[in-house]
């Protein structure tokens, strides 16, 4: 390869550089800002596993895996994720090799920063270039699968279903700047290389374009307005990529060795709330999972928008969106990126400003605190209390394996401050939790026995009850029986499990139920269970979703459940079960019910 | 009223609702229209799981502010613990929490 220009120069360079030196500047602004906004103690933590050699192995497995091959994606539709690795892999390989042909042929030229990108224009081959031939056919083939992806993205404007989704986000003016911008960058490249490929060399996608070209077009002054033409392309997506949803690109890279470093969110827009805002791709996954996109009203209400008006500083949309959600967690399993549309709305909700601050520390925790040491304490919760059947089943299975319990809110106790925590009034939640520490504390049990998921949930997650042991009835029942503490039977019934959000998504539960049904009756499942399943409707998580507002969202939630004809549907949450067997056509019951009717003794 | 042998007469408990600043409530039945609907069943504060601490009943704060009684309201109110048993039971379907919500957001501790 020899250089055709001295000066290594051309105008048609600029639109290119001043996109770059724009984006770089922004991202390196953005990233200082991010990490300053972290609590300091996260920022040191979050530097110690940047160089901690476990999670930077995770870090770059990630990063490969996330950003370039979209290995989430591919689990989801085969189709979606090779369109995404095509483009992402396709053009990091582009850049990768153009990097290798300039150190390659012309290493002085390596410290020009858009030499590789138009090195094709800068030079010409010459006798010993076929050594390079290799290079030149990884160039062509990485171009063509980036093509294949940009067409596929094209026809996934159109057709979203082939994609496997319904629906998929409204782009923004500036997100169809981009998104167009975006789809010309591959085809100019092919049309600029195509131009030169007989000065410059090529493989089988350029040169056999140059003999088409020069057929009708041999006058070779054409090259240059198609090399303009690309570089303003590039020039154009990099200038308004902070401003489109494509800035998910440089976030991602931000936000995969924050979540590793195990940072959580602390201010509703700052730190990592805010990498996570930036790094939601608008791919809108999170509009199919969405219980409540079963109305169409509430579509707007979903995380991608929530994310997009939290970067736009829509104080009013913000507030409803995320007071309307159920915190089911339901996008946050499914998002790709990672992208915590739960915790993201209960830190929007901790911001607002209240007149009224409920205080309890006249609370006196002395009469509530029974003795129980060696027994198990059983705290039914707020919600049990309303449906006083799953209490009576538990006490009754609890006979039954002769398990000493006591229970600790016989005559009413103190919540367990997880719905206080979802409205994001954490100072009152705090308080619950140090008075019902104290309760279970003084008690002297070993266990604590929840029947309810919501209190499950906050006791694993908030509560410091060193050494005592935490378990959701689902759990216990399952270890009763294998330790052949309960025989249970089995009937002739064919159960379906509704896995509670607090419990499956929220605690990781999911298989200790399945295995105690399984012993009592025929179990199939719902059409989408485990990570996917279909909140009831019945969330305390939701402000603003009213009573009748919601029996669209049941009645979803009980279509997906009845798909294989179960006769009765079994749930773990007293706030499921009461909510389901408003609308059900069967029986719905706790699990504890089923297994106290399948035991004897 | 002093004491009279031994004996006081203790004040009158009478609401005067024409020196009773309605803005406040008037506003909040705007942002909350659902607060028309209740009908004093008293269901919420039978099952206030706080009411059982502090006689906290949502049936009673809605009652102390139509009647300008405002301070018990808001020393009533500052025992509740979110958890939404009230609006499980609630026979009118109101959705109390986002209620309270709004009154905690509206008036002001003093």
């Amino acid at each position: 390869m020899r250089e055709r220009f001295l000066t290594g120069y051309n105008d048609f360079v600029l639109p290119f550089m001043i996109g770059m030196v724009f984006i770089l500047s922004y991202c390196i602004i953005a990233l200082i800002r991010i990490i300053a906004q972290l609590p300091k103690e996260d920022r040191r933590h979050f530097f110690v596993s940047l160089v901690t050699p476990k999670t930077l192995v995770k870090n770059i497995k990630d990063i490969f895996c996330d950003c370039l091959l979209h290995v989430k994606i591919w689990k989801r539709n085969k189709l979606l994720g090779y369109m995404h690795s095509s483009i992402a892999f396709g053009w990091f390989m582009l850049i990768i090799v153009g990097h290798i042909e300039v150190l390659l042929y012309t290493p002085h030229r390596a410290k020009l920063f858009y030499y590789p990108i138009f090195f094709r224009y800068f030079v010409a081959e010459t006798e010993s270039t076929m050594k390079g031939a290799v290079l030149f056919f990884l160039m062509d083939f990485f171009l063509l699968v980036v093509l294949s992806g940009i067409v596929l993205a094209i026809v996934k404007r159109i057709r979203s279903r082939m994609f496997g989704m319904r629906r998929t986000t409204n782009p923004s003016f500036l997100d169809l700047v981009g998104l167009y911008s975006l789809w010309s960058i591959f085809p100019l490249r092919l049309l600029a290389e195509g131009f030169t490929a007989d000065i410059s060399g090529g493989s089988f996608l350029t040169k056999s374009l140059n003999y088409v070209f020069t057929s009708f077009l041999s006058d070779h002054a054409n090259m240059l307005p198609s090399w303009w033409a690309y570089s303003c392309a590039l020039g154009i997506f990099f200038c308004v990529l902070p401003f489109t949803r494509y800035m998910h690109i440089p976030s991602e890279i931000l936000l995969i060795p924050l979540r590793n470093a195990g940072i959580r969110i602390r201010h509703a827009r700052k730190g990592l709330a805010k990498a996570e805002v930036y790094s939601c791709p608008s791919c809108g996954l999170c509009i199919d999972a969405c219980p409540m996109g079963v109305q169409k009203a509430n579509i707007k209400d979903t995380t991608v928008y929530l994310n997009r008006q939290i970067r736009r500083n829509n104080e009013t949309r913000i507030e409803e969106i995320s007071d309307k959600c159920l915190l089911c967690g339901k996008c946050t399993a499914i998002c790709p990126v990672g992208v915590e549309g739960d915790k993201l709305r209960i830190a929007q909700r901790s911001i607002r400003k209240y007149g009224i601050n409920p205080d309890y520390s006249s609370i006196s925790t002395g009469p509530l605190t029974c003795d129980s040491r060696g027994k198990v304490l059983y705290y039914s919760g707020c919600m049990t209390a309303l449906t006083p059947s799953i209490r009576k089943a538990m006490e009754s299975v609890l006979r039954k394996a002769g398990v000493e319990y006591e229970l600790m809110d016989k005559d009413g106790g103190i919540c367990c401050g997880r719905p206080m925590w979802m409205a994001g009034r954490f100072d009152q939640a705090k308080q619950m939790v140090e008075k019902n520490t104290e309760i279970i504390k003084g008690s002297g049990a070993g266990t604590l026995l929840l029947t309810c998921p919501i209190c499950y949930k906050i006791f694993k997650e908030r509560y410091r009850l060193d050494g005592i042991r935490v378990v959701h009835h689902t759990e216990f029942i399952d270890s009763l029986i294998s330790e052949g503490r309960l025989k249970v039977r089995r009937d002739t019934n064919k159960y379906v499990y509704h896995d509670p959000c607090e419990l499956g998504r929220g605690s990781g539960i999911y298989e200790q139920p399945r295995n105690v049904l399984l012993r009592a009756g025929t179990l199939v499942e719902a059409a989408k269970n485990r990570k996917e399943s279909i909140c009831c409707g019945g969330s305390v998580g939701s402000l603003t979703l009213g009573f009748d507002k919601r029996k669209a969202l049941t009645e979803n939630s009980l279509n997906n459940l009845t798909v294989a004809s179960p006769d009765i549907i079994v749930t773990a949450c007293p706030l499921c079960l009461n909510t389901l067997s408003r609308y059900a056509d069967r029986k719905v019951e706790d699990i504890a019910e089923t297994i106290d009717r399948n035991t004897s003794n | 009223m002093g004491n009279i042998f031994g004996f006081s007469i203790s004040p009158s408990s009478t609401v005067n609702l024409d020196n009773v600043d309605f803005t406040l409530f008037d506003r909040l039945h705007e942002l909350e229209p659902d607060a028309w609907k209740c009908m004093s069943c008293g269901s919420c504060g039978a099952t206030c799981p706080a009411g059982n601490f502090s006689g906290m009943s949502l049936r009673k704060v809605l009652h102390n502010l139509q009647r300008g009684k405002e301070k018990e309201a808001v020393k009533m109110l500052q025992n509740c613990m979110l958890c939404g048993k009230c609006s499980i039971v609630c026979p009118r379907g109101i959705n109390t929490r986002h209620l309270i919500l709004s009154i905690c957001k509206l008036y002001k501790e003093d």
